[in-house]
């Protein structure tokens, strides 16, 4: 797209969009080394994510003093209006990321000790895969403005609902067999469904991706794959 | 998504109140409109917008025969109010003029009292037959432009004296008064503040309510703010007309994308 007659309005929003993207590398980062303290066990690891939040908390009240005095400034129309509605919707997601992540960190360190099943940790790990290549291709899409990618993204987000769903039922198992486990279990089921919920945030910022970049908005009646509401 | 607009328009087609097809305006050899099909809601609020010399005010002035008043200006194309060709030769353009009032960008109230501003079209027109009558319309077409509050106790005093806010509700009162159906506005807030303005465009919404507006206007906020439907005109072309949501959110045309973006160069 041609520059703005008024130069300073595209610095703007390139900075805002910097910004942003700024904020989806640190709730990446924050997520995997979360993760990786679980499954590791790393008590370390897990308070420097806990610490490390404040920073994404910090840009991301930045983002939103940014973003409105955006609009109240220039008052954007079209591409501009979309572009920074689907950045402010896309910063609040991030920011929630975060949170899970450090929440997932905070269980760590409550949990401090070694995971009981191997296997669970593999689902737990692969989940996590699944959703930070997710968080990753959708960051991309954003940068790159490729609506197609961000389809994709939202379609995928079924796969990480399905483990979720098989992890759930894996960790019922183990608590009915023995009771002693059941603090480490629900402390793991709250972190699975952190995980899960990050592919949600991941799902939510593709539709903003694709609806920054069409003007239309992704059809939402992809298939649910949680199936534990039905069991509760 | 280009076709959308197009099956709109078609379905709505009968329910238009100004129809224009193939309309083409010539300034001695100069082309300032070309080729503009238009359907004009009734009951709606519809904005032009575009650059400096586009044509939308051109062709505002077409859809009452203003142009008429300029020698070197030639229209072609045919433009329908309720299905009748308003260039037809029968057609009388002072009685145009009453159907389709015209509200301009500086309030030009005559320097009569404010009483005789209102009075005057509906006199001219044969409106009344009493000066009771007379009265009455006044009242109410200062009512239904909110001035009436304003100035009822000062009816006699000079129009020219009130405040540019004021001056442009007159007018509006003005046109009101000889009871259009069609009320076209060329850029009315331009030399208004603020809050005289946002008075305006109230004014506007209710007047949506019994007449079929089209508004110029080179504040894009204004448009967005005030209309229902809004097109966009460039070098004398209509580029895109459509809901005013969908050209300020979603445009379809690169230049209309462009111009509502700041990025015209």
């Amino acid at each position: 797209m041609s520059e703005h007659t008024v130069s300073a309005y595209d610095q703007e929003l390139t900075e805002m969009a910097g910004k942003v993207a700024e904020m989806g590398g640190l709730a990446e980062k924050a997520f995997a080394d979360a993760v990786s303290a679980l499954i590791s066990q790393d008590i370390e690891l897990a308070n420097a994510t806990v610490a490390q939040d404040a920073r994404l908390d910090q840009i991301y009240q930045d983002v939103e003093v940014k973003l409105i005095e955006l609009i109240a400034r220039r008052q954007p129309m079209g591409q501009d209006l979309r572009e920074i509605t689907a950045a402010t919707r896309i910063a609040n997601d991030l920011e929630r990321v975060g949170d899970l992540a450090k929440n997932v960190a905070k269980r760590v360190i409550a949990i401090d000790s070694d995971l009981q099943s191997k296997k669970l940790a593999i689902g737990v790990e692969h989940m996590t895969e699944l959703a930070l290549s997710q968080l990753k291709q959708v960051l991309d899409a954003y940068a790159r403005k490729d609506a197609e990618v961000a389809r994709h993204v939202q379609e995928a987000d079924a796969e990480i609902d399905a483990l979720y769903t098989s992890i759930f039922r894996e960790l019922l198992t183990y608590m009915m067999e023995d009771p002693r486990v059941i603090t480490q279990c629900v402390h793991l089921l709250f972190c699975a469904k952190n995980i899960e919920r990050i592919g949600d945030h991941a799902t939510n910022i593709a539709e903003n991706v694709f609806y920054m970049v069409t003007g239309d908005r992704l059809p939402e009646d992809r298939k649910k794959f949680d199936e534990t509401m039905a069991e509760h | 998504m280009n076709e959308m607009p197009n099956i709109e328009q078609a379905t709505s087609m009968t329910q238009s109140k100004i129809s224009a097809s193939k309309v083409q305006v010539y300034y001695g050899d100069n082309q300032a409109i070309k080729d503009v099909d238009i359907e004009i809601q009734p009951r709606t609020v519809t904005a032009f917008i575009g650059p400096s010399g586009c044509g939308k005010s051109t062709f505002l002035r077409t859809l009452n025969r203003m142009n008429d008043t300029i020698d070197v200006c030639r229209v072609e194309g045919s433009i329908k109010i309720d299905g009748e060709n308003i260039y037809d030769p029968k057609v009388d353009p002072v009685q145009l003029r009453a159907k389709v009032g015209m509200v301009f960008q500086k309030p030009n109230p005559f320097p009569k009292s404010i009483y005789d501003n209102i009075a005057y079209g509906p006199k001219i027109h044969g409106l009344s037959r009493s000066k009771s009558e007379l009265d009455d319309i006044v009242a109410s077409s200062l009512q239904k432009a909110g001035l009436w509050e304003e100035v009822k106790n000062r009816l006699d005093e000079p129009g020219t004296g009130m405040s540019g806010g004021q001056q442009q509700r007159l007018c509006i009162a003005r046109a009101i008064a000889v009871s259009p159906e069609v009320i076209l506005m060329d850029e009315p807030c331009s030399a208004l503040d603020p809050i005289a303005t946002a008075k305006v465009e109230e004014l506007i919404d209710e007047l949506r309510e019994n007449y079929t507006i089209v508004i110029v206007t080179h504040s894009m906020q204004q448009a967005a703010r005030v209309s229902q439907r809004t097109a966009f005109f460039h070098l004398g072309v209509l580029v895109e007309e459509g809901k005013t949501q969908d050209i300020f959110t979603n445009p379809q045309d690169k230049r209309t994308q462009d111009y509502i973006t700041g990025r015209f160069g």
